[in-house]
């Protein structure tokens, strides 16, 4: 294999396991650090930087770092990502004076931002400071989106969303509550600069099947529901009620119905229980509240009685798969079962809808009536409109309309200043030793065996009655600290100096997770095969350096490598280091367009 | 070394032994040698050979005496007997441990001060005596805890860290314990593990005095240039003789190799040494060659690693004693005290 080049900022970045899976890259092991240092006000503003919405992910993001961590593959939990996102937003200082203050000029630029979720918000909080005139234009009385209407109280309370998004709005945001735009067309006559799209999947989908017109009036779309509850328009639902659909949606629907008079409450899902998309955590959530899920039924007709919906039938179903492995659900040769309910909470999927875009307008739409944009640079047929969060790709999480945001106020930015949008800014990287003495680092590198916390809950019975009172409780400091020292500070990175090493094998022996091994070099294929311990995850980058005096080549398994420094510590030459790689993405502002070739080389 | 103990977690697709152990079942506490030091890979190789050999780590006894060396027995085997005795005096506890429970399996852990100094007679009588254990002397040529002066295996000519000169002739220890009569002796480098692997454990498995001498680069005092035990001027000066793989049970071993290419050399326990040689006149079961073999290639400045010398049918001092086959700390009152007639009779035996 060739010598790994780590110059390159992809390499370690892909060791960060919970940064890389991130889609804004949030250097997450950097705040979990300054959380265990009891910097909460820091251990924010890194979030802040990088997602906007700290205390609002931090309650509700779908975490796809979780998964990612290190830690599932050392012991079996990852690191509680996500709720150490929320520790921070509970306990930081007043962190007001630390945010970016509203330009003092402006530049003379307009941009309108179509809807107020966290696209939108993310696109006005990059932008505003720079001295654009950003106007935020949302359906609704205030901002935040789907975050405001579609997520439950009791999983978001609202002073934690009216908190970030004044933060943004703060920035000398124009923010037009109760606007809908009806037209592109009007918009566009209006002469912005720039138009960004960030309206969402608004349209909760219907299940068309018989019975469902002669029963409406107990039948509701989940989504409108939940916004409609969200509001206050609806206090109450029957006593027995059925879910369908097996998203987070469907699970935020029947947690809801829990506190607003339903008894039994029962969740119905076509798939397996294993497939449904719903996040494991907010399915136990559910289940935890009595609400049992029952699988592989799918619903077949609405029953009625004098025009009022009395239950739901559902044929049994089996999953089989076909030669190329693809699933298909048919009958289970069970007879068909009749759920009994008052009333039934459609909760199937969402959809995108666009009737305020005149198919004339000047912006293509694809066979699947969706517009067409960039994967990069968001930017739609139009280049002056722009495509972010769950209206350019479909339904997604806010954390991908928080990234999506992100590129869309490079892309405008760039844009306005006359630069290619599609060539992209490099990330910032610094790559710096942690070396503090013989045995000291500037890191925590003991390895914790601590089992991952649980995060405590509100007393099911209190929690029950008011829709308004938050589940989670969150981790109090203590066990914030604790939590975070399970982190294995993946961003603290093993370096190797061949022209160092003597060969000695100390780190060898010492390696706790026998990831490094000496050997002559080979492909990779059949190095993988000969190492201390077989290095079976594909995923995961060996790291090759030769130059040796006997010839071998030093290759190193990222795969469980648990950062503990010990190779560090046990090299007699300093041949290994541990140095810490941060990355930053960046973000709309002077750095995404250099003022010279020759200084955009060097932002690598 | 470090202050931090080896993190309990280790790599999920570590193989297991036969005892259903990984390798990290058989180490001790962490080290607190220098970092670097040649020692710390002898431990393990030793940690490695008995996880490949599927011992019992309670069935194991590590006796060491006084030094850096003698402070490894606490990094491996944390679940086996040790005792840490006197300078220079672990043979003789050895051989008292050894004769009270037979059943144990010894190893002898001792540096070139410990046995080649203070302990150089003890050395030699546990060898003569054909004591059946391992005795690994990891040698490197200077008293390390001392702060670097030059110890009885330092080689004439080669120079201390501060640039002194040793005028004094060197003791080859391997050469010496050929000469006393050890059963197996080999030599090997704490920086080639593929070579002290299996030595160890074909140590382990020979009945008899085994002795292997490990040149262990001090990393703090002996590995500068002018030292001849140094990583750089072991792995230049290395002679190896021979490579081998200890094959454990009745596994047909032509499977393995081609025929012509390798020597089988049968051990006691049922194991089998597959003899690769890398010198094809060098004989092995040739005490007087191997001993001129060893001092001819010295006098050329090279250092001669392998396994050196293994006695066919080599047997042990219980053997020669005729001692019981049950361990004398396992015999009752019953045994040790036949009672009256015995003793008439054995008294009658000496009139």
């Amino acid at each position: 294999m060739k010598n790994t080049d780590i110059s390159d900022p992809q390499y370690f970045h892909k060791v960060v396991d919970c940064q890389y899976a991130c889609p804004a890259h949030t250097p997450v092991p950097e705040y979990i650090r300054m959380i265990a240092a009891g910097r909460y006000g820091d251990a924010y503003m890194v979030n802040w930087k990088s997602n906007v919405f700290p205390g609002i992910l931090g309650r509700t993001c779908d975490r796809p770092c979780e998964p990612a961590c290190r830690r599932v593959r050392v012991e079996e939990e990852p690191v509680a990502i996500c709720r150490l996102k929320r520790v921070a937003a509970d306990f930081k200082e007043d962190i007001t004076g630390r945010m970016p203050k509203p330009a003092a000029r402006h530049n003379g630029k307009r941009v309108a931002l179509v809807g107020g979720g966290p696209a939108s918000l993310t696109v006005a909080r990059d932008l505003a400071p720079l001295g654009y005139s950003v106007t935020v234009f949302d359906a609704d009385a205030k901002a935040g989106g789907m975050i405001r209407t579609q997520i439950p109280k009791f999983r978001l309370p609202d002073s934690v969303i009216d908190e970030e998004t004044d933060y943004v709005l703060n920035l000398g945001v124009d923010f037009r509550g109760g606007q809908r735009i009806e037209s592109m067309k009007a918009l566009l006559a209006q002469d912005w600069d720039a138009i960004f799209v960030g309206t969402g999947a608004p349209r909760g989908r219907d299940l068309d099947i018989p019975g469902r017109k002669e029963a409406a009036a107990n039948i509701h779309i989940g989504i409108d529901w939940l916004s409609s509850v969200s509001f206050g328009h609806i206090s109450k639902i029957g006593r027995r009620v059925i879910v369908l659909g097996g998203g987070n949606t469907a699970m935020d629907c029947c947690r809801s119905s829990r506190r607003l008079g339903g008894e039994e409450v029962q969740v119905v899902v076509r798939s397996g229980f294993d497939e449904m998309k719903a996040s494991p955590w907010e399915k136990e959530d559910a289940q935890h509240e009595g609400i049992p899920i029952h699988n592989f039924l799918v619903p077949k007709e609405f029953t009625h009685e004098n025009g009022k919906l009395t239950g739901v039938i559902f044929e049994k179903v089996k999953a089989e798969f076909d030669a190329k492995g693809r699933r298909k659900l048919v009958n289970a040769g069970e007879p068909d079962q009749h759920f009994p309910c008052d009333d039934v909470l459609v909760a199937v999927g969402q959809e995108n809808a666009f009737p305020w875009i005149e198919r004339d307008a000047g912006i293509a739409f694809d066979e699947w009536n969706m517009p067409k944009v960039d994967e990069k640079t968001f930017q739609s047929s139009n280049p002056k409109v722009f495509f972010g969060g769950d209206a350019a790709f479909g339904p997604k999480n806010i954390i991908w309309a928080v990234a999506h945001g992100h590129e869309a106020a490079v892309s405008i930015d760039k844009m306005l200043n006359g630069e290619d949008i599609a060539e992209r800014p490099l990330p910032a990287v610094e790559v710096i030793s942690q070396k503090m003495g013989i045995h000291e680092w500037s890191y925590d590198n003991q390895i914790d065996l601590d089992k991952r916390y649980k995060v405590p809950h509100r007393d099911l019975g209190i929690a029950l009655k008011d829709i308004k009172s938050e589940v989670e409780l969150g981790f109090d400091v203590n066990l914030a600290l604790k939590e975070a020292g399970r982190c294995l500070n993946c961003d603290v990175q093993t370096v190797f100096n061949a022209p160092l090493c003597i060969e000695c094998d100390a780190c060898v022996d010492i390696c706790p997770m026998d990831c490094i091994t000496f050997t002559p070099n080979g492909e990779e294929a059949e190095l993988r095969t000969r190492l201390t311990a077989p290095a079976k995850n594909l995923t995961q980058a060996l790291y090759v350096q030769d130059g040796l005096k006997t010839g071998r080549a030093m290759i190193k398994d990222e795969d469980v490598c648990l950062h503990c420094g010990l190779c560090a510590e046990r090299c007699p030459t300093g041949a290994w280091d541990m140095q810490k790689y941060l990355l930053e993405v960046t973000h709309a502002g002077s750095s995404c367009r250099p003022p010279n070739p020759a200084q955009r080389r060097s932002a690598a | 070394m470090t202050y931090l103990a080896k993190p309990k977690f280790h790599h999920p697709g570590l193989p297991k032994n036969d005892l259903g152990y990984t390798h990290r079942d058989y180490e001790g506490t962490v080290s607190t040698l220098c970092a670097g030091c040649g020692h710390d890979s002898i431990t393990a190789a030793i940690i490695q050979a008995c996880f490949e050999l599927s011992i019992e780590p309670h069935r194991v006894a590590k006796i060491s005496g006084i030094g850096c060396s003698s402070k490894t027995p606490t990094y491996f085997l944390g679940n086996s007997h040790g005792f840490n005795s006197v300078h220079g005096r672990m043979p003789s506890v050895l051989t008292g441990a050894n004769l009270a429970n037979r059943d144990l399996i010894y190893l002898g852990v001792s540096g070139d001060g410990d046995s080649a100094s203070i302990g150089f007679g003890q050395f030699a009588h546990a060898l003569r005596r054909g004591v059946n254990m391992a005795y690994i002397v990891e040698n490197n040529g200077v008293y390390g805890l001392t702060k670097g002066q030059f110890s009885a295996t330092a080689d004439r000519g080669s120079k201390s860290k501060r640039g002194v000169t040793n005028t004094d002739n060197s003791i080859d220890l391997a050469a010496i314990a050929l000469q006393l009569g050890a059963s197996f002796v080999a030599r090997s480098f704490s920086g080639d593990k593929q070579q002290l692997v299996p030595i160890i454990k074909a140590a382990i498995a020979h009945k008899g005095a085994a002795f292997i001498d490990v040149i262990s680069p001090c990393v703090a005092f002996n590995n500068h240039a002018g030292s001849t035990k140094s990583f750089d001027f072991v792995r230049e000066h290395n002679e190896a003789v021979n490579r081998l793989d200890v094959i454990s049970g009745r596994m047909p071993i032509e499977v393995q190799y081609a025929p012509g290419q390798i020597e089988i050399v049968e051990q006691h326990d049922g194991s089998t040494i597959a003899l690769r040689k890398l010198d094809a006149d060098y004989q092995v079961h040739d005490r007087a060659a191997a001993q001129a073999f060893l001092q001819h290639h010295a006098a050329k400045g090279q250092i001669v690693t392998g396994l050196l010398y293994v006695e066919k049918d080599a047997d042990d001092l219980h053997a020669h004693l005729h001692t019981v086959d049950t361990p004398l700390n396992a015999l009752n009152e019953k045994e040790l005290c036949p009672g009256q007639s015995a003793l008439d009779k054995f008294n009658a035996s000496m009139r």
